[in-house]
């Protein structure tokens, strides 16, 4: 077990080593091949996945390298392909399957929520569901209401299940694959804002790619990163971000922006939640703001608020500030009103330095 | 305002309606419904108000009458090679697979292979059943349990297939099929102390007392949620195959939850992927209260279904032990020579109540168990036994009183761990264990609550 190297903004030039630079796509499929090299058990499906190799290509080549009985195209029917994962695993497979959008999962719900993650509690352990399902989600590519929601709160209410979310290559291979080899069923979310490049929130700039940032180097070969473990992106001591997915990249543009010495911590896993580093982070600023792409009300910014004021609460020298996704559909033309881009996150931040 | 032909049941006698369901001839003057709105066209003529067919939510005087319009005769139905062409057994699907006359013998090509020492067995496990569920109907009326589910009539269905299939397969039950597990031999005791909840419930108090799970013993956990167990079936068998094992599942659903939508993703990954699974309908014509012709839409029966995936599809008697048998064998060696998928609707009747939480007098005629054409199954496996010669009064009698024997037996064992009702139940701080493999931090601060 490894974990990441904590990525300050001042180290953000450090040598590129021999590891080859990754994009996050290819950091996945970098995990699924490991994880079917390793384990006959897994078996990879969804809708587009096999042939084709998915419509954000995350899958490519595991038709071709592992065969058709490895990883196969579905009927464009969620709730079947979660039943039928389901089934698979009460059988003693691993399936690891693909939602083509986190939007799509819906027909699946009661598949994830009343079976995979109850099964091993309601059979006393005699049948369990150790699958993963994998769902690109968020916004910030113009894919209006259907291709854009961030339904993370949605898992996160649901005991049984554990819930990830990514926000870059290296610890999408190292999550990815503890999450395959993990003995519950994982959500395991994917920013799809984020496949490509670090996305700070400043849409009219060119995009950075993942070559040019240090969590783009993703070792060779086999390593996991142990869920339930915050990382430390950006170390600070002026105020606490406690946030995940692309709003890690926004945080971490916004801090420098408004020379804020802002600790953002990329939660990573939301369940189980690494509670000890936001204590931690919160203790020592004293300070703290959360942030999501998600609705705000009853998101998952909700939780951790009320956990820092649970736990933290004599620490803190400013309310606990939200910015998150309006409590509305997310908008097509409008997305970047939507998006809680780093004029808003550092707005907040002002806020809360000078509350 | 108008709610357009909003109107009950007034399907048009002509239509075709081959289940009857329920073409009352009367012919509806709809300017006799208050506020009825006609439109008109400019050139002054009349459009026709649209109207929709609402299923009479009771069955009426004549539901036996309903049955009794698809039966065929007992040996008529031929029994087709495993590899037949779907479309050559395609009015299977609207026909009935008979094997027990009404004078109690075996006719026909679907008669099984099944020695009288088989039949007695099977009809030891049908009233080993029925008098678990009695003995458990009672424990609820003592106030020891807070719910049950009986499937009497229905026995032959779980009872036959579960002798027809290896152990080592999969079943996906719904919570009717408590026959599956007797059948396998699941003990008597847990299955009772699952009921009661007590001390020594094998899923420590976690399920509703029906909801039974064995993996050991081919039973797969049972969900309240209905349908989902349907497409996982699918998914086992899928596993099963891919993992070049022989063994295959079997999915099992009532007629009133083919309506959910994890009906048809297993009917189309079944038949996608042709996995090694039997799709069993299993059709007692309520859905607590609802009759079947909600469930089943304008089609004639609910085997229809199959047809449009390709997916050879049967009726069968389901109070007919023999034919159960005989059906079951025959689509799990469909299932084992890799031609994939066969669907079963049995046709039975829920003689029961839904469960010990409903009283249906207020919804179905009170003489149905009595005039439905298929009889019960127990009667008709014994009228067999004795017309070939190996069943008495004094042999039935002889097998009655050792089920009721073993079954109190096991009550009184049962009994000794306390119940749910007496307060004798698993630890609360169980509750925490099985959510995940390993707990985790935030579900160890919560049990540490519990009780404080």
């Amino acid at each position: 077990m490894r974990s990441s190297p904590a990525i300050c903004a001042s180290s953000a030039i450090r040598s590129v080593s021999e590891m080859p630079a990754m994009t996050m796509i290819e950091a996945i499929r970098d995990a699924h091949t490991i994880a079917m090299e390793r384990d006959e058990r897994v078996v990879v499906f969804g809708e587009d996945v096999g042939f084709f190799g998915g419509v954000f290509r995350c899958t490519q080549g595991l038709q071709q390298r592992f065969g058709s009985h490895r990883c196969f195209d579905t009927p464009i029917s969620e709730a079947g392909i979660v039943g039928v994962a389901v089934g698979m695993a009460a059988y003693g497979l691993r399936p690891c399957v693909e939602i083509q959008f986190a939007d799509y999962m819906y027909p699946a719900y009661d598949q994830i929520v009343s079976e995979a993650a109850r099964l091993r509690h309601r059979s006393a352990g005699d049948f369990t569901a150790p699958i993963t399902i994998r769902m690109p989600t968020g916004g910030g590519i113009f894919g209006g209401q259907t291709h854009s929601q961030s339904p993370e709160a949605l898992f996160t209410h649901v005991s049984g299940l554990k819930t990830v979310v990514v926000s870059n290559p290296y610890d999408a291979k190292g999550l990815l694959l503890a999450a395959i080899e993990d003995d519950d069923p994982v959500i395991f979310l994917e920013p799809k804002r984020v496949y490509n490049g670090p996305f700070d929130g400043h849409h009219d700039r060119p995009i950075v790619p993942w070559s040019k940032h240090p969590l783009g180097e993703v070792p060779e070969g086999h390593y996991t990163i142990e869920l339930g473990k915050a990382r430390v992106h950006r170390p600070g001591d002026e105020l606490t971000v406690l946030t995940y997915g692309t709003l890690v990249h926004v945080a971490q543009a916004a801090a420098e922006e408004q020379g804020i010495d802002a600790e953002v911590i990329d939660l990573r896993t939301l369940v189980p939640l690494d509670v000890d580093a936001i204590v931690a982070s919160v203790a020592k600023t004293g300070r703290c703001i959360v942030l999501h792409e998600a609705t705000l009300t009853s998101g998952f910014g909700a939780e951790l608020t009320a956990i820092v004021q649970e736990r933290v609460f004599h620490h803190l020298e400013a309310p606990i500030r939200r910015v998150c996704g309006w409590d509305t559909p997310y908008p097509h033309a409008q997305e970047w009103s939507y998006f809680p881009g780093p004029a808003r996150v550092g707005k907040a931040m002002r806020e809360v330095m000078t509350a | 305002m108008v709610l357009v032909g909003l109107l009950p049941d007034r399907a048009p006698e002509t239509m075709w309606n081959p289940c009857g369901n329920h073409a009352r001839a009367a012919a509806l003057d709809t300017d006799a419904v208050p506020g009825q709105i006609r439109g008109m066209h400019n050139d002054g003529s009349a459009e026709q108000a649209l109207r929709l067919r609402i299923p009479e939510p009771v069955r009426g005087a004549d539901p036996a009458d309903r049955v009794r319009r698809h039966l065929s005769a007992a040996g008529e139905m031929r029994k087709p090679e495993l590899d037949e062409k779907v479309e050559r057994i395609a009015m299977m699907r609207k026909q009935l697979v008979r094997v027990l006359d009404d004078d109690g013998q075996a006719v026909g090509p679907w008669v099984p292979e099944l020695k009288p020492d088989e039949l007695i067995t099977g009809l030891r496990d049908m009233m080993l059943v029925r008098a678990f569920d009695s003995r458990m109907l009672r424990a609820h009326r003592q106030g020891k349990t807070s719910f049950y589910m009986q499937c009497l009539g229905e026995e032959a269905i779980a009872c036959a297939q579960q002798r027809a299939l290896r152990p080592g397969d999969m079943h996906f039950p719904t919570y009717r099929q408590q026959g599956l597990l007797i059948t396998a031999g699941y003990p008597l005791v847990d299955m009772m102390n699952q009921v009661l909840s007590n001390t020594h419930d094998p899923l420590k108090g976690r399920q509703l007392p029906v909801m039974y799970s064995s993996k050991s013993h081919g039973f797969f956990s049972i969900s309240g949620n209905l349908a989902t167990q349907y497409v996982q079936a699918v998914g086992w068998a899928m596993a099963s195959a891919l993992s070049s094992d022989t063994a295959i599942a079997s999915a099992w659903i009532g007629e009133g939850a083919s309506s959910e939508p994890d009906f048809h993703a297993a009917l189309v990954f079944a038949s996608t992927y042709q996995a090694p699974v039997i799709l069993n309908i299993v059709n007692n014509h309520w859905a607590i209260s609802t009759p079947e012709e909600f469930a089943r839409g304008a089609s004639a029966t609910f085997a229809d279904r199959g047809y449009g995936f390709s997916i050879p599809a049967l009726r069968v008697d389901g109070n007919d032990y023999l034919a159960v048998h005989a059906v079951s064998t025959w689509a799990a060696e469909r299932a084992r020579s890799n031609l994939g998928p066969t669907m079963i609707e049995w046709i039975t009747l829920r003689v029961g109540a839904h469960s010990t939480s409903d009283d249906p007098s207020g919804y179905r005629p009170t003489d149905e168990a009595a005039s439905f054409p298929l009889g019960d199954p127990i009667e008709r496996l014994m009228r067999h036994l004795t017309v070939i010669g190996e069943w008495d009064d004094e042999r039935h009698q002889e097998l009655a009183a050792s089920i009721n024997d073993q079954i109190a037996t096991a009550f009184e064992e049962a009994d000794s761990h306390g119940s749910v009702k007496a307060g004798n139940v698993s630890d609360p701080r169980s509750m925490f264990d099985d959510v995940y493999a390993v707990l985790p931090r935030h579900l160890r601060e919560q049990r540490d609550q519990v009780g404080e």
